[in-house]
C-alpha cells in the first residue's frame, strides 16, 4: 500500500550526518540507517608522515568487534624516498611495537612500459614464515611526481580471540623502474590475541602524501 | 533532535521492511530501496557442526551481483577443503555444471612450500562436483578459513553466471595458503540458492554472509 499522505505527526528521528532514512523493521515508521554495510570507520592522509596508525578507540578508530571484517583503502601513497617498499604490521591488544607474528604469501604480475618484460611469479622476498617483520605489500614504489601506489586490505575478524587473523590484499603500484606491478598478498597474524591496532609505514623513508581510509563491513 | 514536523504533504512510496526512502531518478519524489554502492546484508547463517550451509532465499533479480563473505570457517575434519554449489529453482541437487580456473599461493610457517600454482585438482570442466574454493584446511583451534565469493547476475536467463572467489587458509603443514578460483555455471536457467561445505565431515563453526551489491 502506497503511502499517498504522510500522517505521522511525529517524525521521531535522531538525525545522524551520512545517515540515511529506513523504514524501520515492521516497515510502518523511520528510523535512521547509515546508508551501506560498508562503514567509513576514518580516514588519514599522509604529509610527509614516518608511519599512519589505525589504533582503536584513539581518534575516533574502531578496531574491534564491532564488524567481523575490516577494509583499508590505499589512495596515491607516495613515498618520499624513492624505490622503496610499502608495509603494514599490527599490534595484539595490550601490546606493543608492532611486531606480531605473520605468516604470508605473495605473488606478483608485472610488465614494464617498454613491454620487453611480462611475468606473473611468487615473490619470496615479500613474504613472511612466522616473521616479525613488517608484511611488505608493495616492494619499490616510485617517488616521481606521478608515480604511486593504490590498493586495498582486508582483516577478516581481528577480535577473535579463538583463531588466527587472515589478511588478503591487492595492491598496485608504479614500480620504481618503471613497470605496473600488481601484487597478491595473503596470510594470517599467527595469534590468538584480539589485533586492534594496525600501522603502515614505507620501508625507507616518510609517506610523503597519500590517503588511507579505514571500513568496517557491517554485521548485520 | 529529533524531527517533529515535515512539511511533505505527499509521499507516495510503499513502505519496505529496512528499506531506504530515498530520491528517485529524476529528484522530484521518493522512492522505496537501497541506497547505491552498497552492500546489503541480506542473511547470515552460523555454522555449529553443520554438514551443509545453504543460502535458499534472497538471491534473485534484485541485485547485479552478489556477495558471500566467509570467516572463520573451522572445520571438524583436518585437510578438508571449502567447497559450494548452486541450483536452480526449487532444487536441492546442487549439482550444476560449472567450468573453473584454481590457482594458489602458499608458504609455509617454517619457510617451505613457497609456491604460485595452477590447480588442476581443484578445476573444473562442464563437471558437476562441488566447487573447490580452498586447499585443505588445518583443524587445529586457531586454524581457519575467511574469504569471499562473488556472483554476478545469478538470475540471468541468457548469460551463464560467473563467480570469483579468494580464501586465504591455514593449511596442515602449518602455513597460509591463499586460493583464487573462478569460472561460470554453465547454465541459462536462474540460480537461486547456493549450498557451502566442507569436503569431509562438518562445518565445525564459523560465519557466512550474503550481501547483495547495489
Amino acid at each position: 500500500m502506497a503511502i499517498s499522505k504522510f500522517n505521522y505527526n511525529s517524525f521521531n528521528v535522531t538525525p545522524v550526518a551520512g545517515a540515511a532514512l529506513a523504514f524501520d523493521a515492521d516497515a510502518d515508521g523511520f528510523s535512521t540507517a547509515t546508508a551501506t554495510s560498508m562503514v567509513l570507520i576514518k580516514t588519514l592522509t599522509a604529509s610527509s608522515s614516518a608511519t599512519l596508525s589505525f589504533v582503536d578507540g584513539s581518534s575516533d578508530v574502531v578496531l574491534d568487534n564491532t564488524y567481523p571484517v575490516y577494509m583499508f583503502k590505499f589512495i596515491n601513497i607516495h613515498p618520499a624516498t624513492d624505490g622503496t617498499a610499502f608495509s603494514f604490521q599490527g599490534n595484539s591488544s595490550g601490546g606493543s611495537g608492532y611486531n606480531e607474528t605473520i605468516t604470508s604469501s605473495v605473488f606478483q604480475a608485472q610488465h614494464n612500459e617498454s613491454g620487453s618484460a611480462s611475468s606473473l611469479s611468487y615473490v619470496t622476498s615479500m613474504d613472511q614464515a612466522n616473521g616479525t617483520s613488517f608484511q611488505q605489500i608493495g616492494l619499490s614504489v616510485g617517488n616521481d611526481n606521478d608515480q604511486s601506489f593504490v590498493g586495498s586490505l582486508f582483516l577478516f575478524n581481528p577480535s577473535s580471540t579463538t583463531f588466527v587473523k587472515h589478511f588478503s590484499a591487492t595492491t598496485q603500484e608504479y614500480y620504481s623502474s618503471n613497470y605496473s606491478k600488481r601484487y597478491f598478498t595473503g596470510g594470517y597474524f599467527n595469534t590468538t590475541s584480539a589485533i586492534d591496532e594496525i600501522q603502515f609505514k614505507f620501508a625507507s623513508g616518510n609517506i610523503d602524501a597519500g590517503t588511507i581510509k579505514l571500513y568496517g563491513i557491517k554485521d548485520s | 533532535m529529533a524531527l517533529s514536523k515535515v512539511d511533505f504533504n505527499n509521499i507516495n512510496v510503499t513502505p519496505a521492511a529496512s528499506k531506504k526512502l530515498k530520491f528517485n531518478s529524476s529528484a522530484n519524489g521518493f522512492e522505496t530501496g537501497d541506497v547505491g554502492g552498497s552492500l546489503v546484508l541480506i542473511s547470515t547463517q552460523t555454522a555449529s557442526s553443520s554438514s551443509t550451509i545453504s543460502f535458499t532465499s534472497g538471491i534473485d533479480s534484485t541485485y547485479d551481483s552478489y556477495v558471500f563473505k566467509f570467516y572463520d570457517i573451522h572445520p571438524a575434519t583436518s585437510s578438508s577443503l571449502f567447497t559450494f554449489q548452486a541450483d536452480t529453482g526449487t532444487n536441492t541437487n546442487y549439482n550444476q555444471t560449472i567450468t573453473s580456473t584454481n590457482f594458489r599461493a602458499k608458504h609455509t610457517e617454517a619457510d617451505g612450500g613457497t609456491g604460485l600454482e595452477y590447480r588442476t585438482a581443484r578445476d573444473q570442466a562442464q563437471g558437476t562436483a562441488f566447487q573447490q574454493i580452498s586447499e585443505g584446511i588445518e583443524n587445529d583451534n586457531d586454524s581457519s578459513l575467511s574469504g569471499t565469493l562473488q556472483i554476478f547476475s545469478p538470475s540471468s536467463d541468457t548469460f551463464v553466471k560467473h563467480f570469483i572467489s579468494r580464501c586465504n587458509g591455514m593449511i596442515v603443514n602449518p602455513g597460509t595458503q591463499e586460493t583464487f578460483c573462478a569460472g561460470y555455471f554453465n547454465t541459462t536457467t536462474a540460480l537461486t540458492r547456493f549450498q557451502f561445505k566442507m569436503s569431509s565431515g562438518n562445518i565445525d563453526s564459523g560465519v557466512i554472509k550474503l550481501y547483495g551489491v547495489t
